[in-house]
């Protein structure tokens, strides 16, 4: 495998479009143009900054931490990166595979066994047949399904779902890691069982991503902190000098703040 | 060191701008279908899930699905068979093989338009081809087809019509209809995620070209003049190339001609949409 990975995003803004009410409408829509609103109607269409002249370039060996408040733009940031929203500004380029495990439970079906789930989440990947029952094996390893893997995963216990979630969205290792905060999220026992499992994917991965709201967490995990505010970048340089000033920035007490 | 972590991912290479040139998206769109084209076991297997899931817990599973076309088409058979005063043995089996033809057409159109809606949570969380959810409804819709072909045999063989081997004829008009469906899946796929008023519109076109098709009226009871205007209608073309052999009648070359057109029609309308709506589907979903 390649050893390059890298990632270039230049000036790239991201515009969420605000549909709703008649803009969601085609009738609303041709009876505006018929009327000759439409062009007015382009022009005052409401969006929403979600990312603003964003420049970022990852080499291989990075860690970074993404923090900020809520709707400060670290998921949509996490999303762009993984190729999901494409840039309406700017440019981004990602070389590597790449892993983003953004959403515990994705592709995942209730109705299906354990066994039927692991399978499907290696056709998601494009994974060859070869290599799916070393997927299998591996999964069920850890999310300790044992005779559960046969039966739909709707009986599960509400552990194991997230344990099987984990356990899919860690069993594919990729140079390129993008995660996003809820994955850090568990009680204690599974912690830590979890944490050995990610500190190995962490490990072989080439570049890392985090968001988190836990400061403790980032520093942890990460050698470069990028500040992100509304959409743009705030500071961007290394963990301790970031996160000191984002400290400084945020009321420790909200309450206390509030009085 | 990383034993427990050994599946590896594909490798990825993207490079997304912003102000791409028509060549570049045209490009793009190319990569996406061959992209989904790769993924065939993925399409394949979600789409037999939908079938299963849609049945889940019933005992017949999706073979309720050919019960209630078989009952259709027996009441509907008897019915206009004294309406039409047509001799049950003339007209059965066209409206079994009509019906079921017809049934396939329009739920997928009617389907198309949820293709990119239903997968939001996937579409947002992974970068994916959005051509593997076009497969996807179109194998869907392949799979209940397959179990409601049982009411055609079934018909057949009540009035022992066998077809002839006239009848391969209608593969290549089958393989126009897989086109045409992917197609369709693209573009009402993504214009639906725009404008959420297009399902109800497409299901009341379809409603109306229902009654304007000969589906449970034959063709001849139109007379001459009639039929020579029937090549019009897309949804007769389309359904004529794939009816008429089967029933052992001859396709006016109008009909192909027709047939054909209106595909290259579908074809460049959805890809000129598909084109510029690729990179805009996940914002609008």
């Amino acid at each position: 495998m390649a050893a390059d990975a890298f990632i270039d995003v230049e000036n790239l803004s991201v515009l969420f479009p605000l549909y709703h009410g008649s803009s969601r409408s085609l009738k609303k829509m041709v009876v505006a143009a018929a009327s000759g609103r439409l062009g007015k109607d382009q022009q005052q269409r409401v969006v929403v900054r979600a990312l603003s002249d964003i420049n970022l370039h990852l080499e291989s060996g990075v860690r970074l931490g993404l923090v900020g408040s809520n709707g400060a733009g670290k998921t949509t940031l996490l999303r762009v990166l993984a190729g999901v929203y494409e840039p309406v500004l700017g440019r981004l380029r990602v070389k590597g595979s790449l892993n983003a495990l953004l959403d515990p439970n994705l592709g995942m079906n209730m109705e299906l066994t354990g066994r039927e789930n692991i399978l499907l989440r290696g056709l998601y990947n494009g994974l060859p047949r070869s290599s799916l029952p070393r997927l299998e094996e591996d999964v069920a390893d850890f999310a300790e399904l044992a005779d559960f893997i046969d039966l739909p995963v709707r009986i599960y216990s509400a552990g194991m779902v997230v344990r099987l979630g984990f356990a899919l969205a860690t069993a594919i290792k990729p140079q390129i890691l993008l995660m996003d905060e809820w994955f850090l999220a568990g009680d204690a026992v599974f912690m830590d069982k979890a944490r050995t499992r990610l500190e190995a994917m962490v490990r072989g991965a080439d570049i890392l991503v985090l968001s988190s709201h836990s400061t403790e967490i980032v520093r942890t995990w990460c050698s470069r902190v990028l500040w992100l505010d509304q959409g743009k970048i705030i500071a961007d340089g290394p963990a301790e000098d970031v996160l000191d000033r984002y400290l400084g920035s945020v009321p420790q007490h909200p309450v206390a703040a509030l009085a | 060191m990383s034993s427990a972590v050994t599946t590896i991912a594909p490798a990825t290479e993207l490079d997304l701008r912003a102000d791409m040139t028509i060549a570049t998206r045209n490009r793009w769109a190319v990569a996406d279908i061959a992209g989904g084209l790769k993924l065939w076991r993925l399409a394949w297997a979600l789409g037999w899930l939908d079938i299963r899931l849609r049945y889940r817990g019933s005992m017949l599973g999706p073979f309720w699905l050919t019960i209630s076309t078989g009952v259709m088409v027996a009441a509907l058979g008897i019915l206009y068979s004294t309406l039409f005063k047509i001799s049950v043995r003339d007209y059965l089996p066209f409206l079994a093989l009509s019906q079921v033809l017809w049934g396939f057409l329009a739920a997928l159109v009617s389907e198309a338009c949820t293709t990119f809606t239903d997968a939001e949570g996937v579409i947002r969380s992974v970068r994916m081809p959005f051509f593997v959810f076009s497969m996807r409804a179109l194998i869907r819709n392949i799979v209940a087809l397959g179990h409601n072909i049982v009411v055609i045999v079934v018909v057949f063989a009540v009035f022992s019509m066998w077809p002839t081997w006239e009848a391969l004829l209608a593969l290549p008009g089958l393989l126009i209809w897989i086109i045409d469906g992917l197609a369709l899946t693209l573009l009402l796929g993504a214009f639906c995620a725009r404008f959420r008023d297009i399902q109800p519109i497409v299901n009341s076109v379809m409603q109306i070209a229902f009654f304007m098709t000969p589906v449970i009226w034959k063709p001849d009871q139109l007379g001459a003049a009639g039929i020579a205007k029937l090549p019009l209608n897309p949804f007769f073309d389309l359904l004529e190339i794939v009816r008429g052999p089967i029933l052992g009648s001859d396709v006016m070359l109008m009909t192909w001609v027709g047939a054909l057109l209106y595909s290259a029609a579908l074809w460049a309308i959805s890809w000129a949409f598909f084109v510029r709506a690729r990179g805009r589907v996940t914002f609008w979903i």
